[in-house]
């Protein structure tokens, strides 16, 4: 079984190419048990193809994957009841009920019938679903399909989770939710690795890793992330965006400026020095806004960042 | 051009399926060239109130006027009269990018006269020129949106309705193409936009919240997250975290403890009071307390605390 020391999921130099594209680019992470660990990035940089690989159902063109201390590759069934994998269309039967679906899931792992009843009760429980267990699954919204998804990929205790954009298309209510079953996983000391499209949901993950095109840009917990980021964030809000931005965007110092709706979050080489001289700026041309504030970087302002605006930067 | 041409003016509408009320008198009322955001939860309102803003179903009572039509007495005028782009379905990826051009072209009724401009100008918007022949399903992300964006609008409608138009796109593709949007809102093009995402809320001028058929919040972002919140939020690091969580739930004047990332998100009645007697509760109970200070609400702590702020029981149903 898996040594305390050793991490429960440790992909070295993992590569896939489809015709005409890298999917996944010489990628190397560890994900420890207990840890919550996010792959975070846009459609296309690869998250999916990882997962897959991971989960032992497509071999890597190069690297190793280990799971659970199992080589995937060369030891499929060993990894495969190490992990669970939930894929972005979870195969739920919607002609079944929930309980049914969570009997399928449990017999196809081979659990036993004592062991599956208790489990499932504490799983539901978890999952706020123990008031429906006749329902079908087809009619359940979205947020709770995928609460039903992970209750069954749980049936069988894994010690490795993995988990492709469990939250694509759940309401942030619904999302939140999800994230508190998560968090009372790992306190059982499972791993767990999830996907997901939405920079914001990385602070929510343990520790990161922020992929672009397949290759990754940083790994590392959120804050260290930030705390990296030597550049420093404005936020400016005022009725008229839009002036704000006219009277702004050719200012100095400036690496990259977003127009919101109430606003601009501008991205500077020093704040301290900026934050005077951009009032003076708007001062100047009687834009009317509020005081000009610091705020903490975003993984997006980050990501931004790294990956440049395509624009050349001023500073 | 008929009055209010660019605007959506909703009146106590109302939209009732047998007994249940889906839309319960609701009010909305946007500004001429504003990006409008319409948020709720799933099952909240949300998609019938757009069907019947887009002349799809017909309101039980109330009115609603879209780009100066009226959807309950003129359905069809409204249709021609709006654009919409989701970013789920607006394409088809086997056709190439003029046909797909041509098929919306002939949907929305573009006069023959207005044909080749209007294919000139969705070419050069989605940086497609000389790129007409391509299958559009090959084409990269952010082409592929700025296309959609461009068929949705080629009959230049004065109101366009855009279905979280950006999720799942890179933050610099998602950038530009709001960009975009503000540029079309500038020439007085009304956008309404409805979103689970909260980084496209932002994005929006003013927002509203609809929950349980009932607009429960609106404002600008920055007056959601300043005003619209019950309670203040507070950051706390501290170890060990599972079992702050545990003793926090029971902790007077804490509203909500939740884990976040590596840190502690607790709602509470008064941030600075509640600062000293939280940390001395806490070291009493053997936890140690790294960090510990006040924090501005995101969107989605403003979402969620308005639509959970009454009855989590009935929320929690499927």
């Amino acid at each position: 079984m898996t040594d305390a020391i050793q991490p429960a999921i440790k992909a070295e130099g993992l590569s896939k190419s489809f015709p005409g594209v890298r999917a996944v680019d010489a990628l190397s992470f560890d994900v420890k048990a207990g840890e919550i660990f996010g792959l975070v990035g846009p459609d296309g940089a690869g998250k999916t193809t990882t997962l897959r690989m991971l989960a032992g159902i497509m071999p890597p063109d190069s690297g190793t994957a280990m799971v659970g201390g199992f080589n995937v590759v060369r030891d499929p069934e060993g990894a495969k009841h190490a992990l669970s994998y939930m894929p972005q269309r979870f195969g739920l039967y919607e002609d079944l009920t929930v309980e049914e679906n969570i009997r399928f899931y449990a017999d196809l792992f081979g659990v036993k019938r004592t062991e599956r009843d208790t489990r499932s009760v504490e799983l539901m429980k978890a999952a706020g679903m123990s008031e429906f267990p006749k329902r079908l699954a087809g009619k359940l919204s979205g947020g709770m399909k995928q609460k039903l998804g992970l209750v069954c990929a749980l049936i069988h205790r894994p010690k490795v989770i993995l988990l492709d954009e469990p939250t694509t298309g759940v309401d942030p209510v619904s999302r939140r939710d999800f994230w508190r079953i998560l968090y009372e996983l790992v306190t059982d000391g499972v791993a767990i690795l999830t996907s997901t499209a939405y920079l914001d949901e990385a602070e929510r993950c343990h520790r990161v890793a922020l992929l672009h095109q397949g290759k990754l840009l940083f790994c590392d917990t959120p804050a260290n992330l930030k705390a990296e980021m030597k550049k420093g964030v404005l936020s400016v809000t005022s009725n008229d965006p839009r002036s704000l931005r006219s009277c702004l965007q050719h200012a100095e110092g400036i690496s990259s400026l977003v127009m919101t709706g109430d606003g601009l979050h501008v991205v500077v080489d020093n704040a301290a020095r900026r934050i005077p001289e951009f009032e003076a700026l708007l001062k100047g041309a009687q834009v009317p806004c509020d005081p000009i504030q610091q705020v903490a970087p975003t993984i997006e302002d980050l990501f931004v960042d790294a990956v440049g605006t395509g624009e050349p930067a001023h500073a | 051009m008929p009055e209010q041409a660019n605007s959506v003016v909703v009146e106590k509408l109302v939209k009732r399926f047998g007994d249940f009320v889906a839309v319960d008198h609701i009010d909305i009322e946007t500004r001429k060239g504003e990006v409008f955001g319409f948020l709720g939860p799933n099952g909240a309102g949300k998609s019938t109130t757009i069907r019947m803003l887009c002349g799809l179903l017909r309101p039980t009572s109330g009115r609603a006027v879209v780009a100066g039509f009226d959807v309950a007495r003129d359905p069809e005028s409204v249709r021609q009269n709006i654009g919409y782009m989701s970013q789920k379905f607006s394409l088809y990826n086997d056709l190439k990018v003029i046909e797909n051009i041509r098929l919306f072209a002939g949907l929305y009724s573009v006069p023959a006269k207005d044909l080749q401009g209007r294919i000139d100008w969705a070419l050069e918007m989605a940086n497609l020129k000389g790129q007409e022949n391509l299958i559009t399903g090959t084409l990269p992300g952010g082409w592929k949106q700025r296309l959609a964006l461009g068929c949705a609008v080629l009959h230049k409608p004065p109101v366009i309705f855009l279905d979280e138009p950006t999720s799942g796109v890179d933050p610099i593709t998602r950038r530009q193409f709001w960009d975009l949007i503000h540029e079309m809102a500038g020439e007085g093009v009304t956008v309404f936009v409805t979103t689970h995402y909260m980084e496209e809320a932002e994005y929006c001028n003013r927002l509203a919240l609809i929950f349980r058929g009932k607009i429960v919040a609106l404002g600008t972002p920055s007056e959601l997250k300043r005003d619209s919140m019950t309670g203040q939020l507070l950051l706390v690091e501290c170890e060990p975290l599972g079992a702050a969580v545990e003793a926090l739930q029971a902790a007077p004047g804490v509203m909500d403890a939740a884990v976040f990332g590596n840190a502690l998100h607790l709602v509470v009645g008064d941030a600075a009071a509640a600062q000293p007697q939280l940390r001395s509760y806490l070291e009493t109970r053997g936890i140690s307390v790294s960090r510990m200070e006040q924090i501005w609400p995101s969107l989605e702590d403003v979402f969620v605390s308005l639509t959970t702020a009454s009855n989590t029981a009935e929320e929690r149903k499927p």
